[in-house]
């Protein structure tokens, strides 16, 4: 065996320029996600210190006043129930469609042509400005039957539709088939195979996707702008006359000269802000807890 | 042989036959028929919005002729030229890509190729926080606090660069917090989720075997990424922007709140401008026959332009993703 | 070709007792009379008669002119090397190639004298009167007990005595009961592998099918599982016709009555290969005195 004489081998990272050059762009790289973190925090930070100043039980409760008058009287309570019915009215009617849908695509569509044309048109659809979502449902609905939490809700309905679709036709991709063929195998049609394995193996999955669906969905204010007509006062019945939301209530304050409404925007946005929070963060739990289909 | 099993209750007769002719049970084919009903609502969906909103902007193609694409927009002399709005879509969506882009593709190889596995969850969070800020929420921090804050900043620049060729025009006077660039900069936060997560998904595509033979010839990180990752998934990428793109270009209530609302053809970025989702969202209230016609004709056009984009980038992408897979 | 036709022709003409020297069970009609072409009793006790069935997965040939008949309460092998149509033919017997797009079947399958194939005939009651058994344990991420109740469930059962009652016997036929008794609750997917696969099996007793075919259940289990497996079978074998593909020739010795021996027929010329039959007979001819030469090979482990 050949003793090896003379310099030791260099195993130590490139050297000079080359070495320089890929720490630059390392560092590059992280400097963009702190430029993107550091709005983020401003934002966060700015509407926590503004918002939670203003808020209390009271503050959630009370009747919508005035943009005039000064923050401590009054609240946004109809807001919230708007939010409520507008945006629970949207999901019980998105996430059954579009749950049906997405069982379309995957268990009976397959690789067809039809299948793979609405699947390609669920994801262009997502990309579809949710102001042309209210202007549609605006054309369609709302000149022939006025203003209503209702038309919301299909606005909103429509914006969620093709995000839940997408979002459970990955989830039933992942039941593994041979879970499919045991339920064939005892004699299942195939509704019974998706009804009674298929589905319940994704139900996890299936009710994240939803509520990702739905946080985005309490947030939107362009489709409301021209299906609910924003007023102040609340309105239980969510298919009759004009109602109101959080979203709706902040974008009509921000534009506000008096400190009163600013300052109740900060707070109704701090209260959106939680919710849409609140729900992506139950949405992750019910993932990482309740999607196991294998031994 | 082996013991018998005990058996327990009644017997029960094994290897009973059963017919085998058998009609397909009626809850089997309606099951099949609504999953299809309710997957063909997409395609229906986009064809009514394409029908009812050009139904009711009908009025505003016919009364303006080409004119849709004129300069002037006063509803109060019934001219209603949309070219002002065009612009600012155009210019605030340009300076929100730009931005964000290589922000966005950055965190994407950040997270594919730099981070180890454990970091990446946290900063995959951090992502979807952002993704879940709503808009608005955008828009009241921007016209209450950034604006404010950013308007000097704009007037110091512009005093600096009055007069200089090129750099006067972009960035002098007039300044003003709500103003093109200002919406930009905050479409740009906006779009980031979309683009760094798509992006991800493209470069994910990439073969391993090909960064490995990188690495294996004593590449350098940057090197690998620029021999192995880009040549793959730069179309993939291209899609993704694409997408970032159209998102910038729909979104409304952030945009209606910092972009100053004047409709105006200006290339002074720190001007205030308009744009089409902004003037629909700020004017429709007040707004009655052509005048509204014209603004939901803003709308049709809003939804041409970004069904186009959309039906684009997802080609791209999804032939990226094939490619790459082969 | 000729001795899977000869052995055809000559069980035919001598009808051989079908079972061990067990209590021989009822030959001859069912005990409850049922409509449909099925129910006639065929002489010999044939389960299944495959004529020239050859199978396609589209444009490809994976099986060619497979023959031969299945004999009630027996355990019947399929053995041969990989990709020689074994599983491929299993599942002509209950139909479940009827799931992968792009597959056909030419030629004959029979089940009681009646059409598989036939124009009217539903694969879900098929599959009811004929069971599988999967390579990889598939239990359902449900409970045990719903597991094993799935399949009378969906058959339409409801009463929660009943269910108990099959649930429990079928825990017993598949020698899990004394295991999962006192945790009927936990879920399916909490057992072991050979435990899974025993659940499994449960689950395809409880619909009470004709048959049970196993498509080589114990590949991935422990030689201990494989053996409370291999028992299991010997026990059920009175009262259910038993068809399994399997890789371990040894394991075909210890359980089977007959063996039905596959290999690859390769065409030089067009570069194609094709599964085929080669030799059926009783178990202990195959091993101890094969008629063809490839068997030979194959079981004397000359080739893979």
């Amino acid at each position: 065996m050949a003793v090896i004489t003379g310099q030791q081998p260099n195993l130590r990272e490139a050297k000079g320029w080359r070495r320089t050059k890929n720490r630059i762009a390392t560092v590059l790289m992280v400097v963009a996600f702190v430029l993107v973190v550091i709005p983020l925090v401003f934002v966060l930070i700015t509407v926590v210190a503004r918002g939670i100043k203003i808020i209390s039980w009271t503050f959630l409760t009370s009747p919508i006043p005035p943009q005039v008058v000064p923050a401590g009287v009054g609240g946004i309570g109809p807001a919230i129930v708007g939010t409520f019915e507008i945006v629970g009215l949207a999901t019980v009617m998105a996430v059954p469609l579009g749950v049906l849908g997405a069982i379309y695509l995957n268990e009976y569509g397959g690789k067809g042509v039809l299948a793979r044309l609405i699947g390609f048109m669920a994801d262009v659809m997502t990309g579809v400005p949710s102001i042309v979502m209210g202007l549609f449902i605006f054309s369609i609905w709302v000149l022939h039957f006025q203003f209503s939490g209702f038309a919301g809700a299909l606005a909103l309905g429509c914006l969620m539709l093709p995000v839940v679709i997408r979002s459970t036709d990955e989830m039933l991709k992942l039941v593994p088939n041979p879970l499919r063929e045991g339920s064939y195998a005892l004699g299942a049609t195939k509704a019974r195979v998706t009804m009674t394995v298929v589905l319940p193996a994704a139900i996890g999955g299936i009710v994240s996707g939803a509520l990702l669906a739905i946080a985005r969905a309490v947030g939107e204010t362009a489709p409301l702008l021209f299906t609910i007509l924003t007023v102040t006062t609340v309105n239980l019945n969510p298919f009759s006359g004009p109602n109101t939301s959080l979203p709706s209530q902040i974008f009509a304050n921000a534009t506000s000269p008096y400190t009163g409404a600013q300052d109740r925007a900060w707070g109704t946005a701090l209260t959106l802000i939680v919710i849409a929070f609140a729900l992506m963060i139950i949405a992750r739990f019910i993932t990482a807890r309740f999607t196991r289909y294998t031994r | 042989m082996s013991t018998v099993t005990q058996q327990a209750g009644p017997a029960i007769p094994a290897g009973s036959a059963r017919p085998l002719t058998e009609r397909r049970p009626l809850g089997d084919r309606t099951f099949q028929i609504i999953a299809l009903a309710c997957g063909l609502l997409v395609l229906v969906i986009l064809v009514l919005i394409a029908v009812t909103t050009t139904q009711q902007a009908a009025p505003w193609f016919k009364a303006e002729g080409w004119g849709i694409f004129g300069k002037t927009w006063n509803p109060a002399a019934n001219q209603f030229g949309a070219l002002a709005f065009i612009y600012g879509t155009a210019i605030t969506s340009a300076i929100a890509v730009i931005m964000a882009v290589p922000v966005s593709v950055g965190i994407a190889l950040l997270l594919t190729e730099v981070v180890p596995y454990r970091w990446a969850r946290p900063i995959v969070y951090v992502i979807d926080l952002l993704a879940v800020v709503p808009s608005v929420v955008w828009g009241l921090w921007g016209i209450l606090v950034f604006a404010p804050w950013i308007a000097k900043i704009y007037g110091h620049i512009g005093s600096a660069v009055t007069g200089i060729p090129v750099l006067g025009n972009l960035f002098g006077p007039p300044t003003s917090g709500a103003s093109f660039f200002t919406a930009g900069i905050i479409l740009a936060f906006m779009i980031t989720p979309i683009v760094t997560s798509l992006s991800r998904e493209v470069i994910a595509t990439v073969p391993a075997i090909d960064k490995e033979g990188a690495y294996a010839l004593g590449a350098t990180r940057l090197e690998m990424i620029q021999g192995a990752v880009w040549p793959h998934s730069k179309g993939g990428i291209v899609g993704a922007v694409l997408l970032g793109l159209g998102r910038a270009m729909g979104e409304t209530i952030a945009a209606a709140l910092v972009i100053g609302s004047s409709a105006t053809i200006t290339s002074h970025l720190f001007a205030p401008g308009d744009s089409m989702p902004a003037v629909i969202a700020n004017q429709f209230g007040e707004a009655a026959g052509t005048f509204r016609a014209a603004l939901i004709g803003l709308g049709v056009l809003l939804f041409a332009f970004t069904i186009i984009i959309n039906v684009i980038a997802r080609a791209i992408v999804g032939g990226a993703a094939e490619q790459g897979s082969a | 070709m000729e001795q899977p036709e000869q052995d055809f022709v000559t069980s035919l003409q001598q009808p051989e007792p079908a079972a061990p020297p067990q209590a021989p069970p009822a030959p001859g009609p069912r005990a409850q009379p049922t409509p449909g072409p099925q129910a006639q009793p065929v002489p010999g006790g044939h389960v299944f008669d495959a004529e020239k069935v050859s199978c396609y997965y589209g444009s490809f040939r994976a099986v060619t002119d497979v023959s031969l008949s299945i004999y009630e309460n027996e355990i019947t092998a399929f053995i041969g090397p990989s990709g020689c149509g074994k599983t491929t033919v299993l599942r002509t017997l209950n139909r479940m190639n009827d799931l992968v797009p792009g597959a056909r079947v030419e030629g004959d399958v029979r089940y009681r004298g009646a059409s598989l194939y036939g124009k009217d005939v539903s694969p879900i009651a098929v599959r009811r009167n004929i069971g599988m058994v999967f390579q990889k344990p598939n239990p359902f991420p449900k409970s045990i007990y719903d597991n094993v109740a799935y399949g009378p469930r969906i058959n339409g059962e409801h009463n929660k005595h009943k269910l108990d009652e099959i649930v429990e016997h079928s825990l017993r036929q598949a020698a899990l009961w004394e295991e999962v008794k006192d945790r009927l609750k936990a879920s399916g997917l909490s057992l072991s592998g050979g435990q899974a696969q025993r659940l499994c099996i449960a689950r395809t007793l409880a619909v009470e099918p004709d048959v049970v075919l196993m498509d080589e259940p114990c590949s991935a289990l422990d030689p201990i599982a494989t053996g409370a497996i291999e028992d299991l079978m010997r026990d059920i074998k009175t009262r259910y016709t038993i068809v399994i593909v399997t890789h371990n020739m040894q394991q075909a010795t210890r359980v089977s009555d007959r063996t039905a021996f596959f290999s690859v027929l390769r065409n030089e010329e067009s570069d194609t290969r094709t599964g085929v039959l080669v030799e059926y007979g009783r178990t202990q001819q195959i091993f101890e005195d094969p008629g063809d030469s490839r068997t030979e090979a194959y079981v004397t482990g000359q080739v893979g």
